[in-house]
């Protein structure tokens, strides 16, 4: 499969008063032409910074990219300029952002606010321009778009501003979309709607989505394959059916445990993972999961588990894929521990 | 809308009437008349006098007198100057006030909050510093120190600006911008701090990642934003700028009201003291009110809200 | 890829459940009030500022005596001498130290800024309190009050008051000053007050002790004020430069202190004489003086608002 994005290897940190605040320690994942990838994890994990590192949206003081490489249809963003950069946001990669209530400016019109990028890249006239945010709100199916696009944000509720969100990041037709908790501010009905829209401009205008989110639930109906991240490293990566069906990871697993079912029994309680993430002042030598794992063992606390390869599409970071591990565990096994 | 506007404007009516009943009551309170100040009179030009002025009348009617003329624009006679009527000198000295405080309003709008928007977009790099500075000194330095030092250092070497008196243009540029100093400072130190805020706003993501210039992120949807704080301050500044000008005409010897005022405090002149306090308080009220009606006016999010949907 | 001999077999024995610590916290807690000034003193130029007036208010008590010349002290021999070694800030035109008026404005000013800083403090509290607690009419009446009385130009009518009791002979006594001050400038704190008070009777957390079994009276002490305390010192701070200000202005304009008492701006509008002759000292170091005082309070006033703020902790 053509490859829309390559992230090599990517680390970002921050330079802050107390030190230096590793958020993303070194990711490498890909994401194909047509392809919708979801990357799921707990807040603070490294997800949201991904995303707008990707982009180039992070205040470079005090962020800075560490290492690693970015690329685009096979040209490292990384090596681009602010204005090259520019030409690119907007236009063939597109963001769409998590909060609906704060994510458009206030004073400038609905209409305004969808075509600007429109304006800049393709450099329309005011009329042509009027016409094609008509036909964009038509597309994220709100009602009267003649009579909404004069209007302002004030003037929407949250699930019809997260569509206008979404027409905006759509106008310019990008290659790629990164939807940063899309749904996590909005009621859960309205979180359906959502998904399925995006889901339906996939289809129709043939772009790739990154889907960032903590929630688990919506990754399974909308995504092809699946990245966990954990204190800035990716756990686990697969295919959706593979990571649901048979996950690798201690932290994949308790992470689909944790989920609520509708057929649970009233009195099973709420599975939840003990303790919080590490600190990543301090990040653990060894791996980051380690302090909240059960299954840990004594390796996995001072040295970094590899990525160990369970099929062409499905990889896991655990030292419990190791030959040892597996020996030893059923030597426990059947000794009956 | 219309609701509130109706009541801004009637708050400020009670406004302007509560001020000039304190002004009466105030300038009444003087123990004596400005007539036993003068030398030794015969009785009968005394009472006359009384009686000119309306003085001999209780307070209460005199109250009323003056409140019907100052409904009608007539804020009386003068008692020092037997050539003019407070109306007169008004009419006199503040148009002169009025093109100083214009000109230094418009000076302080145009530089002040550009000040604030470049120290906000280079947080603390040399520009921010640079401005910060210039703002401080602005607020901390009172315009009767700014004036004098212009007066003492800059007018000495620029021969061309004359320091004092009235009678060109160029005659206004030093009082003005010795007046601007403050109302620049504080709309810098303002805008500065709204920059910030907006700045830090996820709008201002979205507007990048649209892939629009820097610029146009500043100015189309960070500045655009950023100045609604700043144009409700207006009004404060208008007052500063009112009270600067007293100050400021009287060191660089300018024939305005701010000067009229000052001098019929020294020389005990109760109906012009009166109607220039009156007159001052209803310039201001006004351009408060005015402020309040431009903000509303270029808010999109408070226009409806007013209407009730 | 090592190979499984690298590896010994004990590394991969289960860890015990000791040796994890899954609620780890690395990083100490800052308490609020420490943390506060820590980053107060970061700012360097609030600590300038606060540096200041600690010796302003030092000298306010101590440099009136120091010079040995008593403020009111004339000496006709002594007229308009530029500083020396003798009068450190030189004399006025009827031979007094300027050293010693200097710092008796000084005291006077500082009296005054924090006098009147007190006052619409303590109006304000009571008035912002009140409305903030009673119910929403009795609130609404009281802030239209509020809105008229902050609408009066407040020179205007210290400007008055100080006329009306010059003339009666008194000049401006400290007190008329003050109270003549205090009378619109309250508002922005009651203003304050209120908007503290309204925000933390509905805030989660005094629901929460609520239905713990507290007291109104309990979340007053223990929630609403310590959290309004911020807002308010930096509110403080940055009402007495402008009481100052407006008393300089006052005295420079002819209506403070009456002589022989000097305010600082009595003694810049004193010192305006002097100019036309070359004596600028004399009205340069009152001028000096007024704008540093102004200067270190709003300094420190910025740098209590910057410290408090929770968006700008580094």
């Amino acid at each position: 499969m053509e490859k829309v994005l390559e992230v090599k290897d990517l680390r970002i940190s921050f330079q802050t008063f107390f030190g230096e605040v590793e958020a993303v320690r070194g990711i490498t994942f890909d994401v194909g032409k047509k392809e919708t990838v979801a990357i799921v994890g707990e807040s603070g994990c490294g997800k949201s910074v991904t995303a707008s590192g990707i982009m180039q949206l992070l205040p470079m003081p005090p962020a800075f990219f560490k290492g690693g490489e970015i690329f685009f249809n096979g040209e490292n963003l990384l090596n681009k300029t602010e204005k090259q950069m520019q030409g690119i946001r907007g236009n063939k990669i597109s963001m769409v952002f998590q909060d609906p209530m704060t994510s458009l400016n206030p004073t400038m019109k609905i209409g305004k606010q969808i075509v600007e990028g429109l304006v800049k890249h393709r450099n329309m006239s005011r009329g042509e321009a009027a016409a094609k945010a008509i036909e964009m709100l038509d597309l994220v199916a709100v009602p009267q778009p003649e009579r909404r696009i004069n209007q302002y944000p004030h003037e929407f509720s949250g699930g019809m501003r997260q569509r206008v969100m979404i027409a905006l990041a759509m106008v310019c037709n990008p290659q790629l979309l990164i939807a940063d908790e899309p749904t996590t501010a909005l009621d859960v009905t309205v979180q359906a709607q959502i998904l399925e829209l995006m889901n339906k401009l996939q289809d129709q205008l043939g772009m790739s989505i990154i889907l960032i989110t903590h929630d688990l639930g919506i990754v399974a109906d909308v995504s092809d394959r699946v990245v966990v991240m954990y204190a800035g490293q990716i756990l686990e990566v697969g295919l959706t059916e593979e990571i649901y069906a048979s996950p690798k990871h201690p932290y994949t697993r308790k992470l689909l445990a944790s989920v609520p079912r509708l057929d649970m029994s009233r009195e099973e309680p709420l599975y939840s993972i003990d303790g919080t993430p590490p600190d990543l002042y301090v990040p653990p030598k060894g791996c980051s999961f380690y302090d909240r794992c059960t299954e840990a063992m004594k390796i996995c606390k001072d040295q970094m588990p590899e990525l160990y390869g369970h099929s062409i599409t499905h990889q896991s970071r655990c030292w419990l894929n190791h030959p040892m591990a597996q020996r030893i565990n059923s030597a426990n096994r059947s000794e009956g521990r | 809308m219309r609701k509130y506007l109706l009541k801004r404007f009637l708050l400020s009516l009670l406004t302007i009437w509560i001020i000039i009943t304190t002004t009466f009551i105030l300038m009444h309170s003087v123990p004596g008349n400005p007539f036993r100040t003068e030398s030794k009179m015969p009785k009968v030009v005394y009472q006359n006098l009384l009686r000119k002025y309306g003085l001999d009348k209780p307070l209460g009617e005199q109250y009323i007198i003056y409140l019907g003329k100052i409904v009608r624009g007539d804020f009386g006679d003068s008692m020092k100057s037997r050539v003019e009527t407070v109306n007169d000198m008004i009419k006199r000295g503040f148009p002169v006030s009025a093109f100083i405080g214009l000109q230094a309003l418009i000076i302080a709008i145009t530089f002040g909050p550009a000040l604030g928007a470049i120290a906000a977009l280079n947080q603390n790099k040399w520009p921010d510093y640079f401005s910060m500075v210039i703002a401080i000194l602005g607020i901390s330095v009172p315009s009767f120190i700014m004036g004098t030092a212009f007066i003492q250092f800059l007018a000495k070497n620029i021969s061309w600006l004359p320091i004092g008196g009235w009678g060109t243009y160029s005659h206004s540029i030093l009082p003005s911008v010795a007046l601007a100093f403050m109302p620049l400072a504080q709309l810098a130190r303002f805008m500065r701090s709204s920059m910030l805020e907006v700045l830090g706003q996820d709008y201002i993501k979205t507007a990048t990642s649209k892939g629009i210039t820097r610029a146009a992120v500043v100015l189309k949807h960070a500045v655009r934003n950023a100045i609604l704080p700043v144009v409700s301050m207006l009004g404060t500044i208008a007052t500063n700028l009112l009270v600067g000008s007293f100050v400021i005409e009287k060191i660089f010897g300018i024939p305005g009201l701010g000067m009229f005022f000052i001098l019929s405090i020294g020389n005990r002149d109760y109906p012009l003291i009166m109607g220039t306090t009156i007159f001052y308080s209803i310039v201001l009220i006004s351009m408060l009110l005015f402020v309040d009606i431009a903000y509303m006016l270029i808010d999109p999010r408070i226009k409806l809200v007013k209407e009730g949907r | 890829m090592k190979t499984e001999l690298d590896y010994s077999p004990e590394l991969f024995q289960i860890a015990s459940r000791e040796d994890r610590n899954a609620e780890k916290i690395r990083r100490p807690s800052i308490k609020y009030w420490p943390d506060v000034w820590r980053r107060l003193k970061m700012n360097k130029l609030a600590m300038t500022g606060l540096t200041l007036i600690c010796i302003f208010a030092v000298m306010a008590f101590a440099g009136v005596h120091i010079s040995g010349f008593k403020y009111f002290e004339q000496d006709y021999s002594m007229i308009n001498l530029h500083p020396d070694s003798v009068h450190w800030f030189g004399t006025d035109e009827l031979g007094r130290d300027l050293f010693t008026r200097v710092w008796f404005g000084v005291r006077y000013s500082l009296f005054i800024g924090v006098m009147a800083a007190f006052i619409d403090f303590s109006i304000g509290v009571l008035y912002g309190g009140i409305a903030g607690i009673t119910s929403r009419r009795i609130d609404a009446v009281m802030m239209r009050i509020a809105e008229v009385v902050y609408s009066i130009p407040y020179m205007l009518v210290v400007i008055l008051i100080s006329v009306v009791f010059t003339q009666a002979g008194q000049g401006s006594s400290m007190f008329v000053l003050i109270f003549s001050l205090s009378l619109t400038d309250w508002v922005p704190m009651a203003i304050l007050v209120r908007g503290q008070v309204l925000q933390l009777k509905e805030s989660e957390y005094a629901l929460a002790s609520e239905s713990l079994g507290a007291d109104k009276s309990w979340i007053l002490r223990k929630h609403i004020i310590p959290n309004s305390l911020g807002p308010i010192l930096v509110n403080i701070t940055l009402t007495i430069p402008r009481a100052i200000f407006a008393e300089a202005t006052l005295g420079f304009l002819g209506l403070g202190l009456q002589a022989p008492k000097s305010s600082l701006g009595t003694l810049a509008n004193d010192g305006l004489r002097g100019l036309p002759v070359g004596l600028t000292y004399q009205i340069f170091i009152p001028a000096l003086f007024i704008s540093l005082i102004m200067f270190a309070f709003n300094v420190l006033g910025d740098g209590f608002r910057d410290a408090l703020d929770p968006r700008l902790r580094k």
